[in-house]
């Protein structure tokens, strides 16, 4: 309408915000109110789907972690912070078990593709990120001791994801058992299979065996 | 408590005239008078990027620095420990005695407008007879410093900021100065303090129509002057970096800063002598009355700050030569006529409304000329 009629209009809307955010409770919601949250001292509560670094799982006891050191994770890993050294045993071959599992979480992206990839369910994203520190080199590298956390853990910041990993592994673990079983059986009945068909051939054996020692007396 | 200053100054002139010859007395008063600015000086700037700070934060419903002392009152002590043990940067093939004038050159002028500016009741450290002259030509030096800052630099970034800077400042000097003439017209002196004490019994200049629009054009052009937004083109982040002061870093940094805030406070100040009745005020102190105008002035530029987008540099310039230059000639010829209908009254409905119509219809006619080209809207038969 006239010159700076826009400009007025704009002014009242921030001076509204600037009188609101003494007026209106902060966090409210509404308009003007204060969005803030003082961060060290309030928090917002975490999402269940929130990620940033990684951890390795275990189930009871510290040694007996799921993680079997098959690599898949560090060869996914697209900036290759993780390293993995099978462990081995006084023979010198290598056992399903890391010895080494490094993370550089200077390196780490936070992708959660190591999560994605890892065919044993050992390796989930964690909600830890305060790990600032002033030495880059050596607290940001994190070791296997460091990495690993209980699946009670897992279960109090992702309890959905806790349900589901632990019903898939269960499922998991019921299928091999029959499969176990039914291999078991397979063998069982392979072998008596065998064993028949070797007393068979043994029966035949038995009866073929004149010609046999005849065959074998030949060059005699 | 009016005169609390006048008082403590005197006290100190009189203690060394009892122990020193009267020479030393001068000498001590002049003394006083340079301290009390120069400490004035950063102290306010210092504050005011709190105040900053906090009101374009709470404007964006944001809290503002709140961490270093309550309130966040000792951030400007902890702003300035940062400032002061940051690496002073000097590029390699600056011109090394330039880039190390520049940021004095620059806050010399800032400071020394202080000393024209009535704080209150005899309070004006210097009372000039060319007051308002001075104070013109010495916040206009303030250029040279920016350009200086550019050109010795050595970085295409400050140049472009530094050209721009002086393009705007000297555009923006013109209405401002026009905008002043009013004022010494009614009053009939450049001495800051007759302006002031022409004021008297509420009569402020604002209250006037030529006075009112005088304020208006006089605020805005100082806030070009000292290149805040919305006319920080000089030092505009999102096309060049940081303008002049690119490569700047520290407290030479902190330096431009500080002139930055101290030509805001003293842009305010000045209007606040000039156009509302300066320290004049009931009830409270005279300095209490000028500071409050001054910083309601100031609050009104953090204001602008946060609602305005950064004008464009045709924008910038149709604004200060075909809009307030021709404006605040015509509020001269709108002064005569009050002058002459008002008969030495400050306020009679002939004297007030003949300025008043006469304004109107020139803001009018420069608001239909000034309309800028808008195609007409396409209709489209067939679409619809
Ligand atoms: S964490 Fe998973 S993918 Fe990575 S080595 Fe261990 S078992 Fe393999
Ligand atoms: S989150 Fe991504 S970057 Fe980090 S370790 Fe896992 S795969 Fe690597």
């Amino acid at each position: 309408m006239f010159f700076g009629l826009g400009i007025l209009r704009g002014m009242n809307i921030t001076l509204m915000n600037f009188i609101r955010s003494y007026t209106r409770k902060r966090g409210s919601g509404e308009i003007g109110a204060l969005t803030t949250v003082q961060y060290p001292e309030e928090r917002l509560p975490e999402k269940e789907k929130f990620r940033n670094f990684p951890f390795l799982i275990y189930d009871d006891k510290p040694e007996d972690l799921r993680c079997v050191a098959c690599d898949i994770c560090a060869q996914d890993c697209p900036p290759r912070c993780i390293y993995i050294v099978k462990e081995t045993d006084e023979a010198g071959k290598p056992m399903k078990k890391p010895a080494v599992f490094d993370i550089d979480f200077t390196v780490c992206m936070n992708c959660g593709i190591c999560e994605e990839v890892c065919p044993f369910d050992a390796i989930f994203m964690d909600h830890e990120f305060e790990i600032a520190d002033s030495d880059r080199h050596d607290k940001l590298l994190y070791h296997r001791d460091d990495l690993l956390k209980t699946n009670e853990h897992f279960h109090k910041i992702r309890p959905n994801d806790g349900r589901e990993v632990d019903t898939r592994l269960a499922e998991a673990k019921e299928a091999k058992a029959k499969k176990d079983e039914a291999r078991k059986k397979a063998a069982e009945a392979k072998a008596a299979a065998k064993a028949k068909a070797e007393a068979e051939k043994a029966t035949e054996a038995k009866e073929d065996k004149p010609p046999e020692t005849e065959k074998e007396s030949d060059p005699q | 408590m009016d005169q609390m200053f006048v008082n403590i100054k005197a006290a100190l002139v009189g203690l060394s005239d009892k122990v020193f010859p009267d020479w030393v007395g001068v000498l001590v008063s002049i003394a006083v008078s340079i301290v009390a600015i120069a400490l004035l000086g950063p102290l306010i700037m210092m504050y005011l990027t709190l105040i900053e700070r906090k009101v374009v934060a709470r404007m964006q419903n944001r809290i503002g620095p709140n961490r270093v002392g309550k309130y966040g009152l000792l951030q400007p002590l902890a702003d300035g420990v940062k400032m002061l043990i940051k690496e002073d940067i000097v590029p390699r093939n600056a011109d090394k005695v330039l880039h190390l004038l520049a940021p004095i050159l620059i806050v010399a002028p800032a400071l020394l407008v202080f000393a024209v500016l009535p704080f209150g009741r005899n309070m004006t450290a210097v009372d000039l007879n060319v007051g308002i002259l001075f104070f013109a030509a010495i916040s206009s030096i303030g250029t040279i410093g920016i350009f200086m800052a550019a050109w010795g630099s050595n970085n295409k970034f400050s140049v472009l900021g530094g050209m721009r800077s002086v393009a705007q400042m000297i555009s923006y000097e013109i209405p401002m100065v026009m905008s002043v003439v009013p004022v010494l017209l009614a009053v009939g002196s450049l001495s800051t303090n007759a302006i002031v004490e022409a004021q008297a019994d509420w009569h402020w200049f604002v209250f006037t129509p030529w006075g009112f629009l005088g304020c208006v054009i006089f605020f805005l052009c100082g806030v070009a002057e000292c290149n805040r937004s919305p006319f920080d083109l000089a030092e505009a982040e999102s096309e060049i970096i940081a303008g002049f002061h690119t490569e700047y870093s520290g407290m030479k940094f902190a330096l431009f800063y500080m002139a930055e805030f101290m030509s805001a406070f003293t842009i305010s100040g000045m209007t606040t002598t000039l156009f509302l009745g300066g320290w004049q005020g009931p009830l409270l102190p005279s300095w209490l009355w000028f500071f409050l105008k001054t910083y309601g002035l100031i609050f009104i530029m953090l204001w602008f700050r946060a609602t305005l987008p950064r004008l464009r540099v045709d924008q910038l310039m149709a604004l200060a030569w075909k809009f307030l230059l021709p404006l605040s000639l015509v509020n001269i010829v709108a002064t005569c006529i009050w002058h002459f209908l008002s008969d030495e009254a400050f306020f009679t409905p002939a004297a007030f409304l003949v300025p008043l119509a006469l304004l109107v219809f020139s803001y009018w006619g420069l608001m239909k000329l000034n309309q800028p080209y808008m195609p007409e809207k396409r209709v489209y038969p067939l679409v619809d």
